[in-house]
Order: structure tokens, then C-alpha cells, then sequence
């Protein structure tokens, strides 16, 4: 049995390691398309800033992991697959091709590149691989002006370590607040003014519409509103697609991304997906999307790789979309429905002064969602609250009077609490 | 060391909050807590100043141990000048806050001046900050603590602030922390709403370090928490009991002040008593007790957290009291029930909840409505006074109502409010009142515990039986057994314990734990956490040096040997039943030993040799 | 056999010695902000509840890390999480469903429970035996289990 997994990050690593604990005599190969070993991207952030070496960001430390569990790592890139004959063809010197018996989908996402006049100039990156973290390490100077385009997640991760980096910086978002797509109006506005209570230029509902270079040398990017920002670099994070350039047309079912069952499997039954790449089970919603976060790329390579030797053996039970982010100290976290449900209810919270926020959203007596600025103790319980499905009863509307109390609701529904007895003794 | 060096100096007229360093040649000398505290209020203050004025101080602080794992170290006190007793004040309180201010990297927060606006403190590890406390004002303390843990949406924030009582101007109102622990007595509560304080939150994770010697620390705290778990009292009566482990014994060795001190015994007592705490009530079958609760680092757990009868009249159809909340300890047992004939104790507990609540001294509370009881029933006062209510002693209705009026300070609650001394005297009964330097007595009947009389005339903060509890010694035994109805011996063994009590309330240790320790136990602890040489003999001449210095403090403000007295019933009228049947107290054959035995002029006044050896 | 922190909240009187126990035995000070085991109060109810991490066999906070920082001590079968491999993403605090991995944020790293490698501080410190260390077959660790049990599956 030969599983062949396309793809080096979480995903394609957490998947390989499920199939050789679970199947050791099986053959477990990655193909890896970097130049670098499997290495996670939520670290890169921390790479930038020199807080780690760049062995730091390595998913797994030992050197010799993969070869001591019997995993085969290759270098190269898929071109395209033969579903036929169970092949791949590779942009690759030494390896042409690549039979397999069972393939897995781990091909993550890239960046969107803005259909924007001038995005190939020089000092114009993405910041999404090791690749651009390399680049932007050395091109970028204390005091240099940097414009990041975007402020989603991925350039509010990468937000922070700009702004160690020493860079004089401005944010370019198109919509009208900070990480439109993990928080509400409430906490990505509440994100947006401690970013510029710590001196970063913030301009949101407008975005660069053109970029040129600039007689000084430096680029001159033309807003949509039409102002005109000058700066060193440019660094380009509007969102990331699946990267599914190597299928033909209608050679798997493709929505966003590619289509799997509950069992992460495809259209074609030898072949599955995981992680960024693939259109999972959420959750929360009940429908099939794209979550592109690391722990959903695990629990994907976890239900891929026990299906990929027992079709069938276990079921995805739906991944949770969640979120952390630390934008130059303030911490924020986002769960499942975090905009509510229809006819729920909710509760929130908001301090301006001191930036904390908490948002609670229910249905029926079931937490479906959460929202928190500031929050750093026990905000998992949001997620076992919410993916456990555990009714809440009495709790749900002392929660709706007193946010504060949730660990009280937490314990008090999931553990078997005693009164003190020692009174009684 | 063990102390985190840093005072927190915040002036409510200006609105600034300002660190400054710990004066630590002070605290070589009075530790902290009661004696540091009283030293910087005696220093910064004219004692003669008006309680509730401006110029009044106050000041939260905490001890050595705070915070530590020495058992029982979660103690701070309030520390002012007291508007019931014009005498030095200082209230201490368990909980969390005063741990919770220590791992802010704090010692002690000075008040001073007074705000314009009702405001709060918001203390997050060295960042202070005065914040608008208008929507707090009007509030309970429950509701109060509730809003502020919203507001900084932390549940683990702690918070002490005063109720509705203090801000009527109730004269002994005390600072409410983590909802039903407090510091209580001589009207701390009510100067901190004159200064429009309504709350302090607290929030630290620095950590409490600065320990001397830590591996001795660590032996000396485990070794004295063995002797804790050893001991009978501390290991077993306690943490079942309660401190209402004393009600039915106090009564039976006829000390047990009943209906404003007529009577020494309470045909009620095992109604009220720790026993019937644990009794199962017809309603629900639940017992009114429902747990014992810890403050902050005690393995001791003496706490009571209670719950009202779901039927009881008090609570029809208020869902806001059904929860359980912290329940009745002796002293409020006693105020409440036997010094007003009340054997009702889901009426107690509710008065309680309601002390909590609202912020005021249970103590004096229960004492001024049994004066008013009296008052009434001698026809001092009538319904027209009392608002219609019928002040009869073994009212428990007239007990509740009383106890929610004297919380928002409407109509006969703000005569209650003005405490037993005022009250007494507004209606041309001052004999009536039960009170020392106007400050109520608590539940021992000096002519039953002999020694208990001199404690209470010569406590320096009014009536008290936290500042030299002989009763320990006159009752149970401990350290050694003396008679409670000789006065032999009684002068050195009231100073022996006011000096240690003085020494254990400034160390951030509970008094209760000397049930069980000496200073034997308490100074390696001491010794191990602080800089400085901590033996026995040193506490011992420490808590002298305290007693002193607040002693000198309550002469400059005015005091004299004239409050060194008890009121005339416990002189005069003896005791009817039980034991001590026929006694009075003795006070006169007690109290010039006492000088001497300080060190004293025949006036009460510390002779300069005294002064100048304990270097006050 | 391995050991497992049994939590009996019934027996706890909420003096939070065990997060001092803790806290210093982890950082040096009486902290109990920084301690791994915490001790929650029901007021309303009169109950406490100490509370720390189980160490599940579904491991979340493992599978989470994207570093590879959280590993399984052979000795305890305690998660650990190796302090110079943490980034501090924080991936793992909202990937445990039991909210038993917290961030720090003076270290800039994440903290839990690692049964001080076999050796609880916190079963030491306990007055009333709410804490014990045993036998992760002990009948008294049923409920914990069905509590694990009835939370979430991948």
C-alpha cells in the first residue's frame, strides 16, 4: 500500500503520521513543493520578529523525524494527476512520476495576488511562505514605510511583526474594520483603535489601486479614495485560495475548493483532501466550506489518513471555526458562529477604555458561537462548550445576565460537582 | 523582605494615584496591617480631625505574610480615624483582596482628601487609576460587585466597596469585600464613602516573592499548619462549627449578653447555634449551613456560607436572597438574635445577608436595635418614632425591617444608623447604651468574663473583643485556664493578649489561628518571610509598641481615662442567672494594675520611659 | 501505572493553597494568577471546584501546536509543553476544550498542568485531600472520565 500525500504542512504531515501509526507497514511518502522542511506558517510571524531561528518554524524539530518513523519526504512540485493510472507527474528533474494506491489532497492555499496595476513591482510581497519571510527580513529597515495591504487574519498576524521590525506602518483594508471575517463590528472595530492607539496609520473601506515606483525609489500606491501613500515595501495579504491549479477541468468536484464526504474523500474514491485546500464539514453551520486554520487542517489529516486505510472507519464530525490572534498585544479569539444564528439570542460585553470585549451567542440553550478581546484564561471552554453541544439549562440565561460566569456554566455542565461535606462530618 | 516596598498614595481631591516606597524603617517596627498602617495614619493625620472631613485618612493595607502560603495569610485591614468612636479605627477582613493587592505588588493604598464625584479605584499590577464611580453610587455592594465585574469583564477581579448604609452616613458601616467578608467595625465604611469612594478594584498576577529565607519559610509555614491540623479546635470545631461554635457554651457559662445586656443567659441560644445551623428544615429539608468556606490561604475554614429558609417570611417572593451567601458567624448570631431576643435564625441569616449587602457592622447593628428595643419598651420612643414598628425585644419582624432600613438609611434606619450611643442619647436614655468609646459591645458578659470588662474599657478602638480575646484563656483554656469571674491576674493577662493580638493583626495573619499557635508558631514564619530578627519577645514588643502608638493617637484626639470605663449596668446590676449569678464587673479592682502593668500614669497615659523604650 | 490528578470538589473549601503550591513550584512566587490548577467559586451555590488539566488522551492541545512544542512525557503521560519550542501562538488555548492551557503573557508562552513531572506540588498543599494523586485505574476517576467522554470528537 503506497499513500502518497501532496503537501508538507500540518495537514500533510499530521496525515502521514496518523497513516504509519496506524498502518506501519504502509508506504507513506510527502511530496513537498519548498524549499525548506515541513514548516508551520502560524510561526513565521515570530520568525520575522528574530524570536526564533527559522528551524523554529519547523513543524517537527528532529532533522531525521521523518525517515525514523518511515516517512518518505520528497522534494517536487505535482503538475497534474492521471486518475486513470494512479499517477502523478511531477515538475521535477529527478522525479518524473509518482504511482500511489491512495492519494491525499494537503496542496494548502496561496495568496491572492490583487489584480492591481504595479503588484509585480520590486518591494511588492506577499508575506505567506519562508520564502517571503526571508525576503522581507532582509528588506526591511527600521523606519521604513511599510503599507500592508489587508487586514484579515493573515496580515494581522503578520501585523505585529512588522511594527518589531521597526516600520513606520499603514494598513490598507478594503472593508470598514480589522479581520472582517473572524470578528464582529464591535471587536474588529475595538482591533482597529488599539492599532492606532499604538501608531499604526489605518485606512479602512478603501483600498491600492494602483502601485508604481517613484522617481525617490520608493513605491507610491494610489487608493481608491484617492490618496496617495508612499512607502519602502509593499506586503500584499488579501486572502489566500486553494491551491487546486494542478487538476484539470472536472477531474474532481471543485467548489471553492475541492469537494469532500464526511470521510474526506473526493469525488474520486482513491483520492482525498485535507486542510486549506479542501471544502470540509463545519461545524457550525452544517455546510461544507473552507476553513484554512490549522487545527481544522489536523482534524481533517486525522479523519483523511484513518480513511484512507479503512474507508468508513470514522466519520468528520465537523470542524469548528475558530480563531486567536495577538495584534501587537491585544489578544483575540472568535468561535463558530460567532455573527449568531437566526433567531438566537446573545449577550456582550464591551469595555472601550480598557479594549475588552466577550460575546456569547446561543441557540436554544446551546452555545453556537463567542467572540473575546482580552481573554487569555480557560477561552477554550468556548469551544468544548460550543462543539459538545452540551445543554446549558438554567446556565444559559444566568450567562446572559452574567457573562463573567462562564466557567461557573462550564463546570457545573460538564462536571460532577459536590457540595463540601466536611461541614457535616 | 515579604513586603512588596510600595505604597500606593491616591488623592481623591486632585484624582492621582502616586507610588511611593514603603517606609521600611517603620516596617522593621510595626510589620504591617494594623501597626504599619496605624503608624503612617498617626504620622500624616492631626488625630483631632473630623472622622468624616477631608482631612481624615484612610488606608487599606496589608501584612508581611499576605498573600504567602503561611495559613491564613490573606489578611488586610482598613486603618483610619473612626467617626463612632473618635478613636483610631482599624478593621480587619479575610478574603481574597488583601492577597489580590499583594500580587498587584502592593503593600498599601493611602486615601486621602475627599472627590468631587463619586469615584472608584482600578488597580491592574502598578497601574492605578481613579474611574467614575456615578453609576455605582445608590448601588448595594452586591450590585456593585456584580457591575464592576462586568465592567472589567474579570471574574477573578477582587473587589471591596461600601453599600447604601455608608453612603446615608450609617456610623458603622465597614468596607465589604469579595461580597460578604469584611472590615466591619468602628465605621471604616463610612469614611471611605465620605471621601466618595464607592469601590477599589483589584487585579495582580506579579506575585508575592521577597521571601527571606524561602526554604526556611516553606519549613516554618508547613510545620505551623500541622499544628493547625492537630489541634482540636482549629482542625475540628472550626471548620464544622464555626465561630458559632461558642454559642451554646458562652451561654452555658452565663456569659451570654441577652435583650441589651438585662440578661446574661438566652433561653433561645440552641435555636441560633452552630447546632441548629445544621439541622434540616421542614421546607426543603436542606439545613440553613451549607458549606464552610476558606478566606485566602486558611486551612483552618471556619466560614459559613448559609442559605434562608426558601419559605421563610423574609424572602417571599425575592428570588435576589434565595442563593446562598455568607452566613451567620457568633458575634452576628448574637447581636442579632440574643442581644435583641430573636431566636428566629432564618431571620438572623437574612439581617445578615442584608448587613452584607448594604455594608454595616452586624455587631452594632444588632446591639443599637436591641438599645432601640429598650427604648421602646420603656416608652423612650414610640411608633411615631419607630415609623410604625412595634421595636419589641423577640421581634423578628422588627429585626428584618429594621435591618433594611439602617441599608438605604430611610426612615427609623437612619436613627439606627447613628449607632447605640447617639441613638440613646438623642432620646434621654444614654444609660441605655451598651457601648465603650461608643462603639458596641460584642458576646461576651463582662460580668460573666471578668477579664473580657477590662479588654472592652481599654480597647483602643471601643468596645471589641478582637483586641485582647481573654475569653480565650477565661473560658477554654488556652494558653492556660484562669477563672473567668476572678479579676486576679486579669490586668497582665489583658496586656499580654492585647500585645500579642496587636502584633498577630499586623503580620497578615488570622487571629483565629491562636486557638491554636503561639508566637512560638507565628514568628519562624515571620522570621523566615522578613528581614529582621522575628523571635516572640519581638512580636510581643511590637504589638506592645502598637498598643502604645494607638493609644497616644486616641489621648491626642481627645480621649481620656474618663473612656476607659464600662457602662453602668455591667457595673452596677448583676448578673441574674447561671454562673456568674450576683456578679458585676470588677472593672475598678482591674484597671490601675492595668496602668502599671503598661506602664502608665494613674491618667492612662503612656509614661515618656515607656514611649522611649518601645521607640514610639 | 500511570498517575492522574483526581479533583474532588466536594472536599474543597476554595483557599486557593493549591494554586499557591502551585504557582510557586512553577514560577518561583506565591502567584496564583500563574498557577496551572485553579480553584473556581460557585458563591450562589456555596461549592468550589479546583480544576486543571486532565491530560487527556485526545491530547488537542498536541495535535494543535503547530511547532511541535506540547509532547507526552513517558514518565507522567503528562502533556508538556517545552517552554524554549513554544512561539506563543496561542493555537492550543483555544483548541483544548477544557480551557486548560493558558497563555501567559509575561513569558510570551503558553502554561499547563505537567503534574510537576511526577511530583504534584498542589496534592502536597491540599488541607483537605480534594487533590490526590492516583492510580489513573482509581474508581474515583470514572466521572472525570465520563466527562471527558461526553465532550468532543474529531
Amino acid at each position: 500500500m503506497h499513500h502518497v500525500i501532496v503537501g508538507s504542512g500540518p495537514a500533510g504531515v499530521v496525515a502521514a503520521e496518523t497513516l504509519k501509526t496506524h498502518q506501519k507497514d504502509a508506504r507513506v511518502t510527502i511530496l513537498n513543493n519548498e524549499d525548506a522542511p515541513p514548516y508551520s506558517r502560524m510561526a513565521i510571524p515570530y520568525y520575522l520578529i528574530d524570536q526564533i531561528e527559522e528551524n523554529g518554524t519547523h513543524l517537527r524539530k528532529n532533522k531525521d523525524h521523518y525517515s525514523s518513523i518511515g516517512i518518505d519526504l520528497i522534494n517536487g512540485e505535482l503538475s497534474a494527476i492521471d486518475l486513470a493510472s494512479k499517477t502523478l507527474l511531477l515538475n521535477d528533474s529527478t522525479n518524473k512520476s509518482l504511482q500511489y494506491d491512495k492519494l491525499l489532497l494537503a496542496t494548502g492555499s496561496s495568496p491572492n495576488i490583487p489584480k492591481i496595476q504595479g503588484i509585480e513591482t520590486e518591494g511588492v510581497s506577499s508575506c505567506w511562505t519562508l520564502a517571503d519571510a526571508r525576503y522581507l527580513l532582509n528588506k526591511i529597515k527600521k523606519g521604513d514605510d511599510v503599507v500592508l495591504m489587508g487586514a484579515g487574519f493573515i496580515g494581522c498576524i503578520i501585523l505585529e511583526a512588522l511594527v518589531k521590525s521597526g516600520a513606520n506602518l499603514t494598513v490598507v483594508e478594503m472593508e470598514d474594520r480589522m479581520v472582517p471575517r473572524m470578528m464582529n463590528d464591535d471587536a474588529g472595530g475595538m482591533i482597529k483603535d488599539w492599532c492606532l492607539s499604538k501608531g499604526v496609520v489605518i485606512h479602512t473601506g478603501t483600498r491600492v489601486e494602483e502601485i508604481e515606483k517613484l522617481d525617490s525609489g520608493k513605491l507610491g500606491l494610489k487608493l481608491s479614495d484617492g490618496k496617495i501613500l508612499e512607502a519602502n515595501l509593499a506586503v500584499s495579504a488579501t486572502g489566500v485560495s486553494p491551491n487546486t491549479g494542478f487538476l484539470k477541468k472536472e477531474q474532481l468536484k471543485v467548489g471553492q475548493g475541492i469537494l469532500v464526504n464526511r470521510s474526506m474523500q473526493t469525488s474520486d474514491p482513491d483520492v482525498f483532501a485535507a486542510g486549506d485546500v479542501a471544502e470540509g464539514l463545519d461545524f457550525s453551520t452544517g455546510e461544507y466550506s473552507i476553513q484554512a486554520i490549522q487545527p481544522t487542517a489536523v482534524d481533517h489529516a486525522r479523519v483523511a489518513a484513518k480513511n484512507m486505510i479503512q474507508l468508513g472507519s470514522v466519520e468528520h464530525q465537523g470542524s469548528i471555526n475558530m480563531n486567536v490572534l495577538d495584534t501587537l498585544g491585544l489578544i483575540s479569539c472568535s468561535f463558530g458562529a460567532w455573527a449568531g444564528v437566526k433567531d438566537g439570542e446573545q449577550v456582550s460585553l464591551i469595555n472601550k477604555d480598557r479594549f475588552k470585549y466577550f460575546n456569547l451567542q446561543f441557540e436554544d440553550d446551546l452555545l453556537v458561537g463567542a467572540t473575546s478581546i482580552g481573554m487569555t484564561q480557560h477561552v477554550g471552554v468556548l469551544r468544548g462548550l460550543i462543539q459538545s453541544r452540551i445543554r446549558l439549562g438554567d446556565w444559559k440565561d444566568r450567562l446572559l445576565k452574567d457573562p463573567t460566569r462562564l466557567m461557573e456554566a462550564y463546570l457545573s455542565s460538564t462536571q460532577a460537582l459536590g457540595f463540601n461535606s466536611k461541614v457535616f462530618a | 523582605m515579604a513586603w512588596q516596598k510600595r505604597v500606593l498614595r491616591v488623592d481623591l481631591t486632585k484624582g492621582t494615584c502616586n507610588e511611593e516606597p514603603l517606609n521600611m524603617e517603620w516596617a522593621m517596627q510595626y510589620l504591617g496591617q494594623r501597626g504599619l498602617a496605624s503608624r503612617y495614619l498617626a504620622e500624616e493625620i492631626d488625630p483631632k480631625v473630623d472622622a468624616l472631613s477631608p482631612e481624615n485618612k484612610l488606608i487599606m493595607v496589608t501584612g508581611p505574610l499576605t498573600g504567602t502560603t503561611a495559613s491564613t495569610g490573606g489578611r488586610y485591614s482598613v486603618v483610619t480615624k473612626s467617626p463612632l468612636t473618635g478613636a483610631i479605627a482599624c478593621s480587619n477582613s479575610g478574603g481574597f483582596i488583601g492577597a489580590e493587592m499583594k500580587n498587584a505588588g502592593w503593600d498599601m493604598f493611602i486615601f486621602e482628601g475627599k472627590s468631587e464625584k463619586p469615584v472608584y479605584l482600578h488597580v491592574e499590577n502598578l497601574k492605578a487609576q481613579l474611574l467614575s464611580a456615578d453609576e455605582l453610587w445608590g448601588k448595594s455592594v452586591w450590585e456593585t460587585d456584580e457591575i464592576l465585574h462586568n465592567v472589567h469583564q474579570d471574574p477573578l477581579a477582587k473587589i471591596a466597596c461600601v453599600g447604601r448604609s455608608a453612603e446615608q452616613g450609617c456610623l458603622y458601616s465597614g468596607v465589604i469585600n469579595d461580597l460578604h467578608r469584611a472590615a466591619g467595625r468602628s465605621g471604616v465604611g463610612t469614611v471611605m464613602a465620605s471621601k466618595q469612594l464607592k469601590a477599589v478594584v483589584v487585579r495582580g498576577n506579579l506575585g508575592v516573592g521577597n521571601i527571606e529565607n524561602p526554604k526556611a519559610f516553606l519549613t516554618a509555614t508547613a510545620e505551623a499548619k500541622k499544628v493547625l491540623a492537630e489541634n482540636a479546635v482549629t482542625a475540628e470545631g472550626l471548620p464544622q462549627m464555626g465561630t458559632q461554635v461558642l454559642m451554646n457554651v458562652i451561654n452555658e457559662v452565663g456569659a451570654m449578653p441577652t435583650r441589651n445586656f438585662k440578661e446574661v443567659q438566652f433561653e433561645g441560644a440552641h435555636k441560633i447555634s452552630a447546632e441548629a445551623m445544621h439541622e434540616p428544615r421542614e421546607s426543603d429539608g436542606k439545613p440553613n449551613l451549607v458549606t464552610n468556606a476558606a478566606c485566602f490561604g486558611c486551612t483552618i475554614a471556619c466560614g459559613r456560607i448559609s442559605t434562608v429558609d426558601p419559605k421563610h417570611y423574609t424572602i417571599e417572593n425575592k428570588p435576589e436572597y434565595m442563593g446562598a451567601s455568607g452566613g451567620l458567624e457568633y458575634e452576628s448570631a448574637w447581636s442579632l438574635g440574643s442581644d435583641t431576643g430573636v431566636d428566629d435564625l432564618d431571620a438572623l441569616t437574612y439581617a445578615n445577608f442584608i448587613c452584607n449587602e448594604d455594608g454595616f457592622d452586624p455587631i452594632s447593628f444588632g446591639a443599637t436595635v436591641a438599645a432601640a428595643m429598650e427604648l421602646f419598651e420603656t416608652g423612650a420612643i414610640t411608633l411615631k418614632d419607630t415609623g410604625g414598628i412595634e421595636m419589641r425585644f423577640g421581634s423578628a419582624e422588627a429585626l428584618t425591617k429594621a435591618a433594611e432600613l439602617t441599608a438605604t438609611g430611610e426612615g427609623f434606619g437612619r436613627d439606627l444608623g447613628l449607632g447605640s450611643k447617639r441613638l440613646c442619647e438623642k432620646y434621654g436614655k444614654p444609660e441605655l447604651s451598651m457601648t465603650v468609646k461608643g462603639q458596641e459591645f460584642p458576646a461576651y458578659d463582662p460580668r460573666g468574663v471578668q477579664g473580657m470588662g477590662l479588654a472592652y474599657a481599654t480597647s483602643n478602638r471601643g468596645a471589641c473583643h478582637l483586641r485582647g480575646y481573654t475569653v480565650s484563656s477565661e473560658i477554654m483554656g488556652v494558653p492556660v485556664k484562669t477563672d473567668p469571674l476572678s479579676t486576679e491576674g486579669k490586668p497582665e493577662l489583658v496586656k499580654g493578649f492585647q500585645d500579642a493580638t496587636a502584633a498577630v493583626d499586623s503580620t497578615g495573619l488570622c487571629t483565629f489561628t491562636t486557638f491554636a499557635w503561639t508566637l512560638e508558631d507565628i514568628a519562624p514564619q515571620v522570621d523566615a518571610a522578613c528581614e529582621g530578627n522575628w523571635t516572640p519577645e519581638s512580636l510581643l514588643e511590637a504589638g506592645e509598641r502598637i498598643w502604645n502608638l494607638e493609644r497616644k493617637f486616641n489621648l491626642d484626639a481627645g480621649l481620656t481615662k474618663e473612656d476607659d470605663t464600662l457602662p453602668k449596668r455591667l457595673l452596677k446590676d448583676a448578673a441574674k442567672t447561671g454562673p456568674a449569678k450576683g456578679a458585676v464587673n470588677r472593672l475598678d479592682e482591674m484597671l490601675p494594675a492595668y496602668y502599671e502593668a503598661r506602664g502608665w500614669t494613674e491618667e492612662g497615659e503612656p509614661k515618656p520611659d515607656t514611649l522611649k523604650r518601645l521607640n514610639v | 501505572m500511570l498517575r492522574s490528578l483526581q479533583l474532588e470538589s466536594e472536599k474543597c473549601t476554595g483557599c486557593l493553597q493549591c494554586e499557591m503550591a502551585c504557582s510557586y513550584e512553577n514560577e518561583g512566587v506565591f502567584n496564583p494568577s500563574k498557577s496551572r490548577i485553579k480553584v473556581f467559586t460557585f458563591h450562589e451555590e456555596g461549592r468550589f471546584a479546583p480544576y486543571t488539566c486532565s491530560q487527556c488522551a485526545e491530547a488537542w492541545c498536541l495535535h494543535a501546536c503547530p511547532v511541535d512544542a506540547i509532547t507526552i512525557n513517558p514518565g507522567t503521560g503528562a502533556k508538556d509543553v517545552s517552554e524554549d519550542v513554544c512561539v506563543g501562538c496561542k493555537v492550543c488555548t483555544i483548541a483544548c476544550p477544557f480551557g486548560t492551557v493558558n497563555y501567559n503573557a509575561d513569558s510570551g508562552k503558553v502554561i499547563k498542568c505537567d503534574l510537576c513531572g511526577g511530583d504534584p506540588a498542589c496534592v502536597e498543599a491540599c488541607p483537605t485531600e480534594a487533590i490526590t494523586y492516583v492510580d489513573a485505574s482509581n474508581a474515583g476517576m470514572d466521572r472525570m472520565r465520563a466527562h471527558a467522554a461526553q465532550t468532543i470528537k474529531s
